[in-house]
């Protein structure tokens, strides 16, 4: 039983990528993007009648309504944040393949209007801790924890560099890469070139996190449409199908891990693969979640992309951007595009894989481009899907 | 008895000087669940809870063994002795009671007993901590009610 290639992603859209829209809602941006889905796809608003949203900030009802949509065939709200498009994506797959509904759109927005502090969808609680008592409120904020999530990816790092002989000067490679990968790309926020230098000259937020290594937050709307393999083949876009997904649940605080630096993408990617009937060296290029750089590092080690361990070796030897041997994050990922926070954060890599699968990323276009691995992470870190996308020629 | 509300936090008044926000103390969500290992680390000694039936250490406290269901857990000492598993050197807190104290070391010790307790490395700077160092527990009464579990070089 398997849904590979039964499905495909038919529509995308996304507006830019902004430090604060103000004068915008997160409904009003996710609703911009969904109707350039709507339309990149060629389908009508009456034609949607599936809906995956966010259950921790972007409830379904509100979100259809406002949309101007009827999911009368499904509607969620699913919550793995950063993580949620990938496990939207298997859902959808699944769900189309059994023909329990026809068109599914996922969408979601976030204003950070600063003048309209209901605009931050899904803004962390307390800083240093949950509003609510909980086991955070009583073992770990009277320690001190680090702003934001930064505190459980540097612990990641640390035991990293401990046990593989890790370099942040060879982590850095990712920021410099991705940015350079930003330069053609109108919708990111950052996209003047850095050095690695640059990154490691920048301030620690904490050790070992320089700044550089670390997502801007960003506010807009991000969008895509699934549907089946017949319907997407009577559609305006090249179908990008689904060849394989699956979704891993680690621990929810990542220092728990048996093993900590082994990230749920040693799970998530093997069952993918195997679905897919693909596997690392077949991938021509890669969208991998990039909240940190050594989130990025170590779940593209998890994925096989390189053996466990070499990730700084492998960007040592590897010209990971869109001209590149094996391009990664060729829309500049997270770290330059700026991160779309409240659960739709891995969604820019699902687009971009699109984008590139269909041969349309323009200046930033890969050469080969039928198979592409996505990776998407949510908590810190905590959840991961993976998914394998391609084009006809990879069916 | 005082009719005029106060935003100032008891500590900041007391310093009478600039308001610096109070650290966050220990905010249980089942008080009864956890007041043995608090009450213990008043006294200065470091207790953890231990699954009755398979005899696994189990961090943080619950009401269940997640290794083999059984409810009958109970408190017992633990060595106090471990190894830093993995740390971060704090310039950003997230609470901003930490601001003046700035670099410090936020760490994950794993005990000799094999659990992991988030905490502090002190008595040792910042940039003097390694992963796998030996360490041993320290109690700092931070006030009259709680006493915080740290840990220093062995």
């Amino acid at each position: 039983m398997s849904f590979r290639g039964k499905t495909a992603i038919v529509g995308i859209g996304e507006t830019a990528h902004k430090r604060s829209w103000p004068n915008r809602s997160a409904l009003g941006l996710a609703a911009e993007a969904a109707a350039e889905a709507i339309n990149d796809a060629g389908l009508r608003r009456e034609d949607i009648d599936g809906l995956i949203s966010i259950s921790m900030s972007f409830l379904p009802q509100r979100v259809a309504e406002y949309v101007g949509i009827r999911p009368t065939g499904f509607a969620a709200g699913v919550g793995m944040n950063g993580a949620t498009p990938g496990a939207a994506i298997t859902i959808a797959a699944a769900l189309l393949d059994e023909g329990v509904c026809n068109y599914i759109l996922f969408v979601n927005g976030n204003a950070r209007d600063p003048a309209n502090p209901g605009s931050f969808t899904g803004a962390p609680g307390e800083a240093g801790g949950s509003t609510r008592p909980d086991f955070i409120s009583e073992f770990v904020s009277p320690y001190g924890p680090a702003i934001a999530a930064n505190t459980n990816y540097a612990l990641l790092y640390t035991r990293h560099m401990y046990k593989y002989g890790t370099k942040p000067e060879q982590l850095a490679r990712i920021s410099v890469n991705q940015r350079f990968n930003a330069g053609p790309n109108p919708l990111a926020a950052l996209r003047d070139p850095m050095t690695v230098d640059d990154v490691l000259n920048s301030r620690y937020v904490n050790y070992p996190l320089h700044i550089l290594e670390c997502v801007m937050p960003c506010a807009g709307g991000i969008a895509f449409i699934m549907t089946t393999a017949e319907r997407a083949r009577l559609l305006r876009r090249p179908p990008v199908y689904v060849l394989g997904a699956a979704v891993a649940q680690g621990f929810d605080n990542s220092w728990l891990t048996p093993d900590i630096c082994q990230t749920a993408t040693a799970f998530s990617a093997p069952a993918a693969y195997r679905m897919a009937g693909y596997g690392p060296k077949d991938f021509q290029f890669a969208e991998f979640y990039d909240c940190y750089t050594i989130l990025h590092a170590t779940t593209l080690e998890d994925a096989g992309i390189c053996a466990k361990g070499e990730i700084g070796p492998f960007f040592e030897s590897t010209d990971t951007t869109f001209k590149g041997s094996f391009p990664i994050n060729t829309d500049g990922g997270q770290l330059s595009c700026g991160q779309f926070i409240a659960g739709s954060s891995g969604t820019q890599h699902v687009t971009e894989a699109v984008r590139q699968i269909r041969g349309m990323a323009g200046e930033r276009q890969v050469a080969r481009h039928d198979l592409c691995v996505v990776n998407v992470n949510g908590g810190s870190p905590s959840q991961e899907a993976t998914m394998v996308l391609g084009s006809a020629n990879a069916l | 008895m005082t009719t005029t509300p106060t935003r100032t936090p008891p500590s900041a008044a007391a310093d009478g000087a600039r308001q610096t926000p109070s650290k966050p103390l220990p905010r249980p969500e089942l008080k009864s669940l956890t007041a043995p290992y608090w009450e213990a680390a008043k006294r200065h000694e470091l207790v953890m809870q231990r699954c009755t039936a398979c005899a696994g250490w189990i961090f943080y406290p619950r009401e269940q063994c997640p290794v083999c269901f059984s409810q009958k857990l109970e408190w017992a000492p633990v060595s106090g002795r471990g190894r830093v598993y993995t740390f971060t050197i704090v310039h950003q807190p997230a609470h901003p009671g930490f601001q003046g104290e700035t670099p410090y070391t936020y760490a994950i010790v794993q005990l000799d007993e094999g659990v992991r307790v988030p905490t502090n490395i002190v008595e040792c700077a910042p940039e003097d901590v390694r992963v796998d160092m030996p360490v041993v527990a320290v109690f700092d009464d931070v006030s009259v009610e709680w006493t915080l579990v740290k840990f220093k070089p062995a």
